[in-house]
């Protein structure tokens, strides 16, 4: 993937604004597409992402929808059945449980059980993860729930560059994509390059070589791991990062070409511990690539409680720099 | 269209298909019965005994682009809605010649040829579909109808109520036929709702409802085109309930403890075949040997299905995971 750095014009731009950067290119390109939700119109959208696209786009194709996320999550996987490019959002991954229904039973069935006469090609955005105190009912990562499901693809956009150019890919896919959003990045501000566009939703990405650890992470946990990094490598621990982005399916290939080199791995994960997407991860490593260990593997997660509302408590409750170093020391038997 | 187009036509010919596609569907599904005490069909089975004359009554009323969207009991609808009966049966065998490659089974019989949805086996989960292919059509402009078919267990269903809000919001032309056979499994209707009139329950979303007699065909045919012909003119829905019966167990692993075998055989002497068949005879618009034609020609398309499906193939194993997403573009 090209790297903002090496175009020529880059602009300053938030995490937000590339999403709506994002949807706005998606629906002048394509007359199919539409965004439907709760407050995508009037409101802007609960997290402000489609602030704006109402009066440019109208109505139709900037739809808010009443509270009824299995409704419109069925309606929006009805329309692409029959032809259209919906972008759903569901306001964040806790309302995404009303929705279940219709996306397991029916987006992520419907293909292999018509005998690959339908397919639902939607997308499906919603916010996730902790950090805003917001409590135990807004605040999960239940990407790795999502993650279990044969027939729909998870992706985690963690950076300017996947902020703005999954979309895109995700709608050309004849299958249902979900995108998770960690609601922690909404206001990072970075550099993006102007011409900025699609990028590939299936591959891993290392966003840090290293040679002595892979710390392997996606979405909200990226920056948190990059810090780690940095301050691993004051204590001279040289650690390679890697950014999943794809959460299923997953890109076994690069994962196990860093833990190969590196012979020693920490998953850093927003999900619970128990039954998580680390797990798996985990379980893939120690499957295909046991005999390159140095060390068991390691996992930051987060603690196994309904997130709490108090800064401190949430703080303590999900993955944070220190642990993932101190993890990352453990590996290296350096505690 | 003109009103006049909104009136059964009760020609003879007409009349005697509508009675053919009855029985056609009573033939087949009690070859189904048989099949699987035989084994040959596994899973849940699901039986529209009773029921016909409503897919046959509202179905036959739909053009070729419009929509179909079904329960787990819809074997009928299928089959009215012009998939094959060599295809349903293959499927209910679980054979790669099944309208659905046979990975979906009696439960999930799709046809894209036939704009045939499915085959839903949520409980309301075909109504949000439909609201959504509905969607589409009328992001589009364009005047196609989609008719969903559910149970009347599934006003219970938030997905019910949803939609329905959706399609009357949104103006979707979706036309909700429920079919109210009085029991959802075990359960009377009296037991699961508070409003035991369904169709009163559209008005509240200000969507168009009427119900009907689900047991006579020629009533739920001229219910059916002025439903349908009110969808494709306003765009917007249309409620119908059908009050109907189920005359069999709900699947094949109900031993009936929820109702009495009187009040099954009241309802045997109001089923939609005998009283159409009587309503013919006794206007002299049907003879004998006609009847005797429709057994004939519907035993040998039976036959030939059964013969399809016994010959028909096994997926191959290391198909199993093929289309749990689209092949890769080539
Ligand atoms: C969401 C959901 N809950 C429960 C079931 C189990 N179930 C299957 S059929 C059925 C009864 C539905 O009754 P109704 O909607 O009236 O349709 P009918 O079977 O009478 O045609 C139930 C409870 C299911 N399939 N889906």
């Amino acid at each position: 993937m090209a790297t903002a750095q090496a175009k020529a014009q880059t602009i300053e731009i938030t995490y937000r604004e590339a999403v709506r950067e994002a949807i706005r290119d998606a629906l002048k390109r394509d007359d199919r597409v539409f965004l439907m939700g709760e407050d995508v119109g009037r409101y802007g959208g609960c997290y402000a992402v489609s602030k704006g696209l109402l009066a440019e786009f109208g109505p139709e194709r900037i739809r808010d929808t009443p509270l009824s996320e299995s409704g419109f999550t069925g309606a929006g996987i009805g329309a692409a059945m029959a032809g259209m490019r919906p972008i759903v959002e569901l306001m964040t991954v806790n309302f995404s449980l009303l929705a279940l229904d219709q996306i397991l039973n029916t987006a992520a069935t419907v293909r292999h059980m018509s005998g690959n006469q339908f397919g639902a090609p939607v997308v499906i955005r919603m916010a996730t993860g902790a950090g805003r105190q917001l409590a135990a009912q807004h605040s999960h990562s239940l990407e790795g729930w999502y993650a279990h499901i044969p027939g729909i693809k998870v992706l985690a956009p963690a950076t300017l560059d996947d902020a703005r150019g999954m979309l895109w890919t995700a709608l050309q896919d004849p299958d249902p994509v979900l995108i998770f959003e960690n609601v922690m990045l909404y206001n990072m501000t970075g550099k993006l390059a102007a011409d900025a566009g699609p990028v590939d939703i299936d591959k891993a990405v290392v966003r840090r070589a290293g040679k002595d650890i892979s710390l392997v992470t996606y979405g909200g946990s990226l920056w948190k791991t990059l810090q780690a990094a940095d301050a691993l490598a004051a204590e001279g621990i040289d650690a390679e990062v890697i950014d999943l982005r794809s959460l299923r399916p997953l890109d076994d290939a690069t994962v196990m070409a860093s833990v190969s080199k590196t012979r020693r791995a920490v998953i850093v994960d927003e999900g619970w511990r128990t039954g998580s997407l680390a797990a798996e991860i985990c379980t893939r490593i120690v499957e295909q690539a046991f005999w390159e260990l140095d060390a068991p593997v390691g996992r930051v997660c987060s603690e196994e409680v309904p997130i709490p509302y108090p800064r401190h408590l949430e703080e303590a409750a999900i993955p944070q720099a220190p642990k993932i170093i101190a993890a990352a020391k453990a590996a290296l038997g350096r505690a | 269209m003109s009103a006049a187009a909104d009136k059964p036509r009760l020609s003879r010919a007409h009349v005697l298909d509508l009675l053919k596609q009855m029985i056609r569907i009573r033939r087949f599904e009690d070859k189904c019965a048989e099949l699987y005490t035989r084994e040959k069909i596994r899973g849940f089975l699901h039986l529209y005994d009773g029921e016909e004359a409503v897919a046959v009554g509202v179905i036959p009323v739909l053009e070729k682009r419009d929509r179909v969207v079904a329960t787990y009991r819809e074997h009928g609808h299928a089959l009215v809605r012009g998939v094959p009966m060599t295809a349903v049966l293959a499927e209910m065998y679980g054979r790669l010649e099944g309208c659905s490659r046979g990975r979906g089974g009696s439960m999930h019989l799709f046809d894209h040829a036939s704009n045939f949805y499915g085959g839903n086996a949520i409980v309301g989960g075909g109504l949000p579909l439909a609201a959504g292919l509905a969607l589409a059509d009328r992001m589009r402009g364009e005047p196609v109808v989609t008719a969903c078919f559910f149970g009347e267990g599934a006003v219970a269903e938030g997905e019910f109520h949803e939609s329905l809000n959706l399609a009357a919001l949104w103006g979707l032309p979706v036309l909700f036929v429920c079919e109210n056979n009085l029991y959802a499994m075990g359960t009377a209707l009296a037991l699961s709702e508070s409003e035991t009139d369904i169709q009163r329950k559209a008005a509240c979303y200000r969507i168009q409802a009427e119900a009907v007699d689900g047991m006579d065909v020629v009533a739920v045919e001229a219910a059916g085109r002025r439903a349908v012909h009110a969808v494709r003119e306003t765009g917007k829905p249309y409620f119908l309930e059908c009050r109907t019966y189920r005359l069999r167990a709900h699947s094949m692993f109900d031993a009936q403890l929820y109702r009495d075998k009187a009040e099954v055989e009241a309802w045997r002497l109001k089923e939609p075949i005998v009283r159409f068949q009587g309503w013919l005879e006794a206007n002299r618009m049907i003879h004998a040997d006609d009847l005797v034609r429709i057994e004939a020609e519907i035993a040998a398309e039976i036959a030939e299905a059964v013969a399809f499906a016994e010959s028909g193939t096994w997926e191959p194993l290391d198909q199993l995971t093929r289309f749990t997403y689209a092949d890769k573009a080539a």
